[in-house]
């Protein structure tokens, strides 16, 4: 049986980890409440342009943008957000299940998969499982600029301006409440025009000065505002999991605790118990 | 007297939103007047100026660029950053002019020209946007 020093020691370090995962659970807890706010601040942005887009794809447009070309597609990129330090739970792993398997999908209709990743832990699983990434981008922080996505989403949508991808696919957490987070894999482009957005009607824009780059800012500017926003959604929904998982570190620690306790106190028991039989016995051998 | 919707948002946050019977402001081709019943229209912007006018009061925002969508009963600004004009700090803007204008007259070969000359002209917007506030005061 154990000695109660032994036991003791590891009662101390079990409790100074508590200490570390209380901590970080109460730090992700006031994170959480930032990042959520920049989920917000954000909303209106891209509620909007969804909008001035879904006008746009009702208009009659004498223009077809390529984003809403729908090619023969024989390769896609994933556009794949996660977060850049772990600690949170399964929330990376259970949005890489869902690309890869996406990807194995892909794959068996004869559709090559490539990556596109933001976070430092997307960039060191697909590392590890091998795949081929075409771009890259860490560490943005709790409040991502915009300016910083501007380039990786540019590197995608370049791809398929020069026909070396035909779909692109957008993977990341949304948040759903502090509890749970679900992983989503949507179809970026091509997008799909509004389902109701009925039949097409017979204006039209007037553009200043033309369709082309117009247009072509424009949905640029959406689905960067679409990446944007999967980032900071990703972002609360990191903190959410985290502060869930520090939680129950810190309550799982205190289960161990108690239970050392016992044995401790078991142990102790059995030691006194030990020696006065050894005194009793003892003062009847005299 | 008729109305129309105005939102304005940027990236980040939601600036305006609000009725107005009168919108200006600076297209990529000049500046633009919109009423209610305007034909829709979709046009850049060019950094400078969005007024909302709603009978006798004026609100003024600064737009450093974005788009612009008119349909007859609703403006949309979509701007990649907006700022109410009373935000607007002229001797930051002045510095911000300065420091473009340095830029651009000591070009060598790491400066990224047309970095240079859209920050200059954003910042030579925001003065103008102060300047014609403070002229109306």
């Amino acid at each position: 049986m154990a000695n109660t020093k032994e036991v003791r020691k590891q009662i101390a370090s079990i409790k100074g980890t508590q200490k570390i995962t209380s901590a970080m659970e109460m730090v992700a807890a006031s994170k959480m409440k930032k990042t959520q706010d920049g989920m917000l601040e954000g909303r209106p942005y891209s509620l909007k342009i969804k909008e001035v887009i879904s006008h746009i794809a009702s208009a009659s447009s004498e223009y077809n943008h390529p984003f809403y070309e729908e090619r023969k597609p024989k390769k896609a990129c994933f556009i794949v957000i996660s977060s850049d330090k772990g600690l949170c739970g399964g929330l990376n792993i259970n949005l890489f299940k869902q690309v890869i398997s996406k990807s194995a999908e892909l794959d068996a209709q004869g559709i090559e998969s490539t990556f596109a990743l933001v976070g430092t832990k997307a960039s060191g699983f697909f590392k590890s499982v091998g795949g081929k990434v075409v771009a890259v981008v860490e560490k943005l922080g709790d409040k991502p600029n915009p300016d910083d996505l501007i380039g990786f989403t540019k590197v995608v949508l370049d791809m398929h301006k020069n026909g070396d991808i035909d779909q692109a696919y957008l993977c990341s957490n949304s948040f759903v409440n502090t509890m749970t987070q679900q992983p989503k894999v949507e179809q970026l482009i091509p997008l799909s025009p509004e389902e109701d957005g009925g039949p097409k009607s017979q204006w039209d824009y007037i553009y200043e000065p033309e369709a082309k780059s117009l247009l072509d800012g424009l949905l640029t500017r959406y689905i960067e505002s679409l990446v944007y926003q999967a980032v900071v959604e990703n972002n609360a929904c990191e903190q959410a999991a985290k502060m869930i998982a520090m939680k129950n570190a810190t309550d799982n620690a205190g289960d161990l605790i108690k239970e050392l306790e016992l044995l401790y106190n078991n142990v102790r028991q059995a030691a006194i118990t030990q020696e006065l039989s050894e005194i009793v016995g003892g003062a009847a051998a005299v | 007297m008729s109305t129309i919707k105005i939102n304005i948002v940027s990236s980040s946050e939601e600036i305006y939103s609000g009725e107005g019977t009168m919108v200006y402001a600076t297209g990529s081709l000049g500046e633009i007047g919109v009423a209610p019943g305007h034909t829709p229209l979709l046009t850049g912007l060019a950094p400078g100026p969005v007024r909302v006018v709603n009978g006798s009061e004026e609100e003024a925002f600064f737009c450093s660029g974005g788009f612009l969508e008119i349909q007859p009963d609703l403006v949309t600004v979509l701007s990649d950053t907006a700022e109410r004009a009373e935000n607007l700090d002229e001797a930051e803007a002045i510095k911000a002019k300065e420091a473009a204008e340095k830029d651009l007259a000591n070009q060598d070969a790491t400066l990224d020209y047309a970095k240079a000359a859209s920050q200059l002209a954003e910042a030579v917007a925001r003065l103008k946007t102060i300047q014609k506030l403070r002229k109306k005061q």
